[in-house]
């Protein structure tokens, strides 16, 4: 693997300028719930060299977007579409040696990449199911219908409008809310 | 509260693997672990993290403030699901001004979390409250001659901090779970790793490429099926077990089977009754053995 490759969303012909730094975002995401911890990154690499998806991509590396992050390549960081490959398999956070909590970093930026609205349409789908239904995923009428010749008891209600209710304020909630026009769509 | 439990269900599992449901209540009937069912829950929370964390506590303290209204504690068939409520009350319990930002949220709709019960997922509730000892005795048809794998996947075990009933690096609950019914669990490399479901939809080529090379390592090791406790595990190895085969050109014909399925097999309950008919990956093979094996003895 070339050297370019295991950069994300950063090529030779992309150099880094001093004015895309933000020197503050790493005070930011200190403050942040989940990547308190990111300025104990020691750049060892464990976690890259550890992750299954960095494995099989060729653009996934989590030590490579902690270091961005503690440089102020924030916009890199945020734009870039590798972010949404982690598997939140938690290996990484268990076997970091610096306690870094690699996965609720990585958490951290895409809910700022998702603020900014950039991510995947897929969250879109399920976010727009539970505000629907309860539940994340749309249960078809015939599987709901099929567990009582299945011997299932009923499925528990989601109780749509309670979901509504409990998550009125919440930011990605009323952007994707926003009438079709309005809103920044996902990638 | 004794063995008596709420059931959570979440979405994955009645969405797409009722097979799992199916052969969980029936093990777990003969068990004497009592089910109560909720009159309403909601997703756990997990699918939206990626893109709001706040979304994803509140609907994890809204689903154990239902469950604390009932005074029982909760069983999850999805490792998930089970990781993310027991997050949550960890969290909630220790960050007092967050519980109440949190709160503050639930009040819309007239409920409070106040941290008062614990969650499960099945495979700790028959690791600690049923036992092996009972898990044993219940089996009237061992396994015996039966060679599986088992794949435990990541949130059952990771991260420790918040899981913490079994080592990640080197588990062993769902191993001596399996050799209890009488059948064989074979090691093999890569037995800890990912299943890539969550990378699906993402990068399908990322995620069916991780399930490919464990598959490899299963069929190395001559396992007759692969033993997995969670749903998204479950429908990334059987489910994609064809279109994995035909993409790269390999053939495992490995059948997948929920845990709770191996066990029910081995406390005499038949294949229809553990929903066989549902996963997609041919079991016809193993069953005809077992069926053998028990008329020779």
């Amino acid at each position: 693997m070339t050297e370019a490759a295991a950069t994300p969303t950063q090529s030779k012909d992309q150099p880094i300028k001093a004015s895309e730094l933000d020197p503050k975002f790493k005070y930011e995401l200190v403050k942040m719930h989940g990547s308190e911890k990111i300025l104990k990154c020691f750049q060892c690499g464990t976690c890259t060299s550890d992750c299954p998806v960095a494995r099989y991509s060729d653009t996934y590396r989590p030590r490579t977007l902690i270091h961005m992050a503690q440089l102020g390549l924030k916009d890199r960081v945020l734009n870039s579409d590798t972010l949404w490959l982690c598997a939140a398999c938690f290996t990484c956070t268990d076997r970091c040696p610096q306690d870094v909590e690699v996965a609720s970093v990585i958490r951290v930026f895409r809910n700022l990449a998702a603020e900014k609205g950039c991510f995947p349409q897929v969250f879109k789908d399920q976010a727009a199911s539970l505000l629907e239904s309860g539940y994340a995923y749309k249960i078809p009428e015939l599987r709901i219908k099929k567990r009582e010749s299945q011997g299932l008891p009923p499925l528990p209600k989601g109780n749509p409008e309670n979901v509504r209710k409990t998550l009125k304020g919440v930011k990605f909630i009323e952007k994707i809310q926003k009438p079709a026009g309005e809103q920044q769509s996902g990638q | 509260m004794g063995n008596k439990y709420l059931i959570f269900l979440g979405c994955a599992i009645p969405y797409r693997v009722s097979s799992f449901e199916i052969s969980s209540r029936k093990v777990l009937a003969k068990l004497g672990v009592e089910l109560v069912e909720m009159p309403e829950f909601n997703c756990c929370g997990l699918p939206l993290d990626p893109v709001s964390h706040e979304t994803m506590l509140i609907l994890a303290a809204k689903n154990l403030a239902l469950a604390e209204q009932q005074g029982l504690n909760i069983l999850t068939l999805c490792p998930g699901c089970a990781g993310t409520l027991k997050k949550v009350n960890k969290i909630l319990k220790q960050d007092k001004a967050l519980k109440e930002q949190i709160n503050s949220h639930l009040k819309e709709a007239g409920l409070e979390f106040k941290g008062t019960i614990e969650t499960k997922h099945l495979l700790q509730l028959l690791k600690e409250d049923v036992g092996l000892e009972k898990i044993k005795a219940s089996v009237i048809k061992p396994l015996t001659d039966l060679k599986v794998a088992e794949h435990n996947g990541c949130h059952i075990l990771r991260p420790k901090e918040i899981i913490g009933f079994d080592d990640p690096e080197d588990p062993q609950t769902l191993k001596a779970l399996i050799e209890a019914t009488g059948a064989t669990c074979l090691d093999y490399i890569d037995e800890t790793e990912c299943c890539g479901a969550p990378s699906v939809g993402v990068s399908d080529k990322v995620a069916l490429a991780l399930a490919r090379d464990k598959l490899n390592h299963v069929k190395q090791v001559d396992a007759q099926a692969l033993i997995t406790i969670c749903p998204f595990c479950h429908i990334m190895y059987d489910t994609n077990e064809l279109r994995i085969e035909k993409m790269f050109n390999e053939t495992y014909g490995i059948p997948i089977l929920h845990y709770p399925q191996l066990l029910g097999l081995a406390m005499g309950l038949t294949p229809e009754e553990l929903a066989f008919n549902e996963l997609r990956v041919n079991a016809s093979k193993i069953l005809k053995q077992l069926t053998q094996g028990a008329n020779k003895q």
